[in-house]
């Protein structure tokens, strides 16, 4: 099959962002209602014109095997297409895409893909919800020995593959924290950012360690919050409320990790394998990209992500981004509406939802310049899952 | 660290991982080895993931690597390690090839380097338990 067919078959027809951050007395499947809710009326669709339903669950459950039991709290009827499904942050992209391949082969007409989560409580720290040292239990055997050591949570995690970065490469602490005072940059032109007060380099170098090489400044928010976003047929799409955001080209990656030596896990991401195809449906190069929506959890994610996507060779990601080229008046928009290192943490619908005002046009003071061609990037456990998706205001 | 001061979380074993705790014991660092390809791995998957035998064996591994990678903890996550912090943990690829969690000692943290060379130490935390941490190679 030539999948340059699937080149604009479909397009984001509705975007629902709920408020998000600090918004305390609603539990995830509110949040998840209200996202859903929202896109449709952004969509200008009514709940019966809905006939799919792909729900990502947070840290947070959501009702049902996987969340899918929304279906009934929305009193959603004899859909086409449902499933929970599981990529870590890669999945509002992977959502994306089996919606869009769905549509396109005639599965469904109209499916909503949702993204919903609450972990912060008022009053109660919020960092453990992403990996505390879990109430002091020590698991028996292997796992027990991250216990042992010291080695908590997602934080941990991705300051050792930074430190890999920097130890193969050279990257310094002055490059990620290029990262997070360009994106915060953005985020003071975002009025649904969390964070909006502009910092300086040396804001970055003062914010306390979390876990070296990471500074607070490197790590991205926890929200509570949801997200939704519809996936239609280009053909619908061209009738329908707001402009389309066609769907050019797509693709995954998931390189696996054998734990072992020869596998360089901390430095690669699945994006080369992910945007192969995605590249190639959209029939484009890096070159004609003229906005990124990169995932963010962390500063090192934006860097090794643009390398992984041929932005600059492999290593040379912190040079890269020292010239402040991702912040507003550079020469690569990257992150336009904070992201999650100071918008909001939604995981993959972060990007995805900026993604689709950018390429919209709907962007306001923050909106780059030219939008032809849109990347947002998806990106799972510790650089284990990537998605790509390519967004186009034109529909081929 | 005597052991009646150790305050720090003290995993043991489990079936899977029992040979691996007798042998850190008797100072020994024991790893799997495939029966059929004869790669090494850690114990906790029954099943090599390159040839997917299943047979294996144990086997005594060198207890040199190299520093594969490493962080320096500050936030405090467990009430135990509120005395100890900022402390290094790290990522020691084995010279067989598996990567193993743990720290490293008789190094300062700003002087940890990645894939500087390493050896285990044996730290006897418990009667039941002994950790094995790594030093700078001698």
């Amino acid at each position: 099959m030539d999948d340059r067919e699937l080149k604009g078959a479909t397009a984001i027809t509705g975007l629902g962002v709920t408020e998000q951050g600090k918004v305390y007395g609603h539990n995830t499947a509110w949040f998840a209602g209200e996202a859903i809710r929202l896109a449709l009326d952004d969509a200008g669709l009514e709940k019966a014109d809905i006939d799919g339903l792909l729900v990502n669950q947070g840290v947070t459950p959501l009702p049902g095997m996987g969340g899918i039991d929304l279906q009934n709290h929305l009193g959603l009827t004899n859909l086409r297409l449902l499933a929970g499904m599981q990529v870590g942050g890669a999945t509002a992209g992977v959502m994306v895409q089996y919606a869009a391949l769905a549509i396109h082969h005639g599965m469904a007409n109209h499916v909503v893909c949702v993204f919903a989560d609450a972990p912060l409580r008022e009053g109660r720290s919020g960092g453990g919800a992403y990996g505390g040292a879990g109430g002091g239990y020590v698991p028996p055997g292997m796992s027990g020995l991250y216990t042992a050591f010291g080695m908590f949570g997602i934080n941990a995690q991705y300051a050792l593959a930074a430190r890999r970065h920097m130890g193969m490469y050279g990257t310094t602490n002055d490059h990620f924290g290029a990262i997070a005072v360009g994106q915060r940059a953005w985020a003071a032109m975002n009025p649904a950012a969390q964070q909006r007060e502009l910092i300086t380099i040396d804001d970055y170098h003062a914010s306390r360690w979390v876990a070296e090489p990471l500074h607070l400044l490197d790590c991205c928010l926890i929200s509570n919050g949801g997200v939704a976003v519809i996936v239609s047929s280009a053909e619908r799409a061209r009738d329908m409320k707001q402009p389309p955001a066609y769907i050019w080209g797509m693709g995954q990656g998931h390189p696996g990790d054998l734990k072992r030596a020869g596998w360089d896990v901390d430095t690669q991401t699945g994006a080369p394998i992910a945007k192969e195809r995605a590249f190639q449906m959209a029939g484009i190069g890096v070159d004609d990209i003229d906005v990124c929506q990169l995932y963010d959890c962390y500063t090192y994610t934006v860097l090794v992500t643009l390398e992984d996507y041929g932005f600059c060779p492999k290593g040379e990601g912190g040079p890269f981004v020292a010239d402040g080229k991702l912040g507003p008046g550079g020469s690569l928009p990257t992150n336009t509406g904070g992201g999650q290192l100071s918008g909001f943490y939604m995981w993959g619908m972060t990007p995805l939802a900026e993604g689709v005002i950018q390429t919209r046009g709907q962007g306001g003071e923050r909106q780059a310049e030219k939008n032809d061609v849109v990347l947002v990037s998806g990106n799972g456990g510790i650089l284990d899952h990537h998605s790509t998706l390519v967004l186009s205001p034109q529909p081929s | 660290m005597a052991e009646q001061e150790y305050s720090l979380p003290i995993p043991v074993a489990d079936e899977a991982s029992q040979e691996f705790f007798d042998g850190a014991k008797e100072g020994r660092l024991m790893l799997l080895r495939c029966s059929q390809c004869g790669r090494h791995r850690l114990p906790g998957r029954e099943r090599c993931a390159d040839c997917w035998s299943t047979e294996t064996e144990w086997v005594q591994a060198s207890g040199r690597g190299k520093l594969y990678t490493f962080g320096v903890m500050h936030q405090k996550y467990h009430p135990a390690f509120a005395g100890v912090t900022p402390y290094n943990f790290a990522i020691v690829e084995l010279e067989e090839g598996p990567r193993l969690v743990t720290n490293i000692v008789e190094c300062e943290n700003d002087d940890l380097r990645t894939d500087m060379p390493v050896e285990a130490v044996f730290d006897s935390v418990s009667e039941e338990t002994t950790l094995i941490r790594f030093r700078p190679a001698s």
